[in-house]
């Protein structure tokens, strides 16, 4: 683990009018951690993790990124230009409906290599390998390369779409209920390939979910997060084992056992 | 450090809020410390807070009052105060587990269970399984199941699977929660034979064990966790 | 012509033609750049050429003399029936010479004879955004071209190529202007690309039903996109004209009976007819098949 931190988060709110989106976030994220915010719908998680995102602007608060050169830069005050840059480069977004993280009408392919073309990469054959092999890694068979994503099935879509987001290298990725919407097995497979990738590329991730089966199996870290507030954080195991919070009590009870 | 473990003055209790608030205190005054090269064994009857009190040395459950310090990297820490991410790295290179049940991950095989902790600290995947494979076979885990994911295994071999994930590392300090559950004699044998050889490489371990014979075999010393019983400064 | 006094000079108020040129002199200004104007309601139905109609109805003056080609023809319906509007509301010269002409307006070519300084050239453009095929929202392209991020641009050629073996794209293929706006050249075959690239004349762009005009002003530098192991190419053709023999130039297949019969002749008739007028003749040619009596 290096000394800095990828990203730090100081007293973040959201306010829709009145209305508390999220209220006094704060928290240091470090390379190669994953951070789980877990809560239920409204809980104000979503909205904590556009703003993290800057697809949103916060009301009131300050996130600063370390940047590839070591940089420290005030996300909220950069310009567009550079903030998009940032986020086809060095970060990742997976949504949870593939649909709206792909480009549904192109090759599976040409969805792994956008990123690479619009970082300037202009060499077909050399685009075509590496999105073959991050097919590979991400478990879709290479023959099924200049197929539109409409013909994959939902897991399939999700991998694609991790696939897309990993091919720079980002070093922080977001992923908004990656694994809502599938299949219990596919699910697992996802959070399996997830987990293995996460290891072995160092990524730092901010994984929203209502799923602590999902927070426990992807993230040392967690937050849980009540009408807008975080009402308790830590490791991920010390979360989940021993409950401090009313509400996280609630939450861990509330699992279904198999 | 002679001395990589002592746990001063420690309670826990439980606050259960969906319960109406009752507090439900577990331990309390928690003092010992665990010299390198010895292994101290929690002793007293079940629900005396032996394995919470392994689990708070561990980070899974917290500590409501007083230190626990471990030397990790020459660096006195007081785990009941670190920050997640200071725990992290005490697990990773100072406070190794050996947990009574393997928490299974799907897809991934025996053998990268076991070589996992070693990879995760550097060590060349090659090198990590091979590693590996020389402590399954010690613990007579068949062959055939090495590459298999241990979610089917049996519960004597999936606690074989995870005593040799807990034993892989040199960790100078390892917890070991009824290691020994569900293991045939022969078994039980190779696991007191891998303790008394982290005893003599100098590691500091803390255990419960159930099983007698295996207590007998392996403890030097016994802390009996009814001293600590919450009730007794409770009131 | 009494009645054309109806009719302000060029159909257009002067107000409107105002409100276009400066459209156009901002496009000049910013290379590539598609300015958004108040396109108005033409006698003529959209996809027609009210764009251009609407650019050239901007910059035509009485001393002009207007060539309108489509498809490279002078005489098909589109050419002939805009070259009579401008007549009729104009009274300007006309030709059908690319020489002669100070302003050519076009469907989807460019003319064999090289333009020259002081000639204008005025497109038809049916679809302006070259980034619409993959990204349905305008705000999300307008931002794409204010940030420069053109990425998108090559997934669509990546496509090509990983359907095609190539890039099949053959015409409005997707060029850089001056190194900074990627534009829509206007469904020319790519064959015309590389003429644009640094042209003596004016390019002007109009887009009517999608209230777009853009420009590439005089001497400006066109790239066609592509990738390093797939370069851009211009079509060949194995024949030469089959009426006046010109290799190198863009051949129409004309269709000569229900049999399969057929021929590969100039896409520019202009070309073609002075090229023959000068002597040059092809394997079909009139007075080869019948030779004069």
């Amino acid at each position: 683990m290096t000394d800095e931190p990828l990203l730090r988060v100081t007293a973040l709110s959201k306010y829709y009018g009145s209305r508390i989106g999220c209220e006094d976030i704060s928290f240091d994220l470090w390379p190669g951690e994953v951070l789980a915010i877990v809560g239920e719908s409204g809980s104000g998680k979503t909205t904590l993790l556009n703003c993290l995102s800057t697809r949103l602007l916060p009301t009131s608060g300050t996130a600063s990124y370390r940047m590839r050169d070591g940089q420290w830069r005030d996300l909220y005050r950069m310009s567009e230009a550079e903030r998009r840059f940032l986020m086809r480069t060095d970060w990742g977004f997976v949504h949870q409906n593939p649909a709206d993280g792909l480009r549904m009408t192109v090759s599976a392919g040409a969805n792994v290599g956008e990123r690479l073309m619009a970082v300037g990469d202009r060499h077909y054959g050399n685009i075509r390998a590496t999105a073959v092999d991050w097919l590979g890694r991400v478990e879709i068979d290479e023959a099924r390369i200049d197929d539109e994503p409409r013909a994959f099935s939902g897991g399939m879509r999700q991998r694609l779409q991790i696939a897309r987001n990993l091919v720079t290298g980002p070093r922080l990725v977001f992923m908004d209920e990656p694994t809502g919407g599938l299949d219990v097995s596919v699910q697992a497979r996802l959070l399996d390939l997830l987990r293995g990738l996460v290891t072995d590329l160092g990524l730092a991730a901010i994984v929203v979910t209502h799923d602590l089966a999902v927070a426990r199996l992807l993230s040392q870290r967690m937050m849980v997060m009540k009408d807008g507030h975080v009402v308790e954080a830590g490791l991920t195991d010390r979360v989940l084992d021993d409950p401090r919070a009313p509400y996280t009590q609630l939450l861990v009870s509330s699992i279904l056992q198999v | 450090m002679a001395t990589p473990l002592i746990v001063s003055e420690v309670s826990k209790a439980f606050t259960m809020h969906l319960r109406g608030g009752i507090r439900l205190p577990v331990v309390a005054n928690v003092s010992f410390s665990v010299r390198a090269g010895e292994c101290a064994v929690l002793g007293g009857p079940s629900g005396a807070g032996k394995s919470s009190i392994l689990k708070m040395v561990y980070g899974n459950y917290g500590v409501d009052q007083g230190q626990i310090i471990v030397d990790h990297h020459g660096q006195l820490v007081d785990l009941a105060t670190a920050n997640p991410r200071t725990v992290l790295s005490v697990r990773r290179d100072t406070i190794g587990y050996v947990s009574q049940f393997l928490r299974t991950v799907p897809r991934v095989s025996a053998l990268g269970v076991v070589a996992e902790p070693l990879v995760a600290r550097g060590t060349e995947r090659s090198e990590a399984h091979a590693r590996a494979s020389e402590l399954l076979g010690r613990l007579n885990l068949p062959e055939r199941l090495w590459s298999l994911p241990p979610a089917t295994f049996s519960g004597g071999e999936q606690q074989r699977v995870n005593i040799a994930r807990g034993f892989i590392t040199d960790h100078p300090v390892l917890l070991l929660d009824e290691p020994t559950a569900s293991l045939d004699a022969t078994n039980r044998e190779v696991v007191i034979g891998l303790i008394e050889e982290k005893k003599l490489k100098g590691v500091a371990l803390l255990g419960i064990f159930h099983d007698a014979d295996v207590r007998e075999a392996v403890a030097d010393r016994i802390i009996d966790v009814t001293t600590f019983a919450a009730g007794k400064v409770a009131a | 012509m009494s009645d054309i006094a109806t009719y302000n000079f060029a159909y257009l108020d002067e107000q409107t033609k105002r409100m276009i040129r400066r459209a156009i002199l901002k496009g000049i200004a910013i290379p590539g750049y598609q300015v958004p104007f108040a396109s108005r309601e033409m006698p003529m139905p959209y996809g027609w050429g009210t764009g251009g109609v609407q650019v050239t109805a901007a910059i035509i003056g009485p001393e002009d003399v207007l060539k309108v080609i489509d498809q490279g023809a002078d005489d098909t319906t589109n050419a002939v029936s805009i070259r009579a509007f401008f007549q009729k509301v104009a009274d300007v010269a006309v030709t059908t010479e690319t020489a002669k002409a100070t302003i050519i307006q076009t469907r989807h070519r460019i003319p064999e004879y090289p333009l020259t300084e002081g000639q204008t050239l005025v497109y038809q453009v049916p679809i302006p955004e070259p980034l619409r095929f993959l990204e349905p929202r305008e705000t999300e392209t307008r931002k794409m071209h204010a940030l420069e991020e053109y990425g998108l641009m090559h997934v669509k050629l990546y496509e090509d190529i990983a359907r095609h073996g190539r890039i099949a794209t053959t015409y409005a293929y997707p060029v850089k202007v001056e190194g900074r706006y990627v534009m829509d050249p206007s469904p020319t075959p790519k064959f015309d690309n590389p003429k644009m690239h640094m042209s003596p004349a004016l390019q002007l762009f109009g887009a009517g039903r999608e209230k777009r005009i853009y420009a590439v002003p005089p001497f400006t530098r066109v790239v066609s996109l592509d990738f390093e192991d797939h370069p851009f190419e211009i079509q060949t053709f194995d024949q030469p004209c089959a009426l006046c023999g010109a290799a190198q130039v863009y051949l129409d297949e004309v269709i000569l009976d229900d049999k399969g019969g057929h021929m590969f002749v100039c896409s520019d008739t202009d070309h073609c007819e002075t090229r023959q007028a000068c002597g040059h003749r092809g394997h079909l040619s009139p007075d080869i098949l019948e030779p004069a009596q």
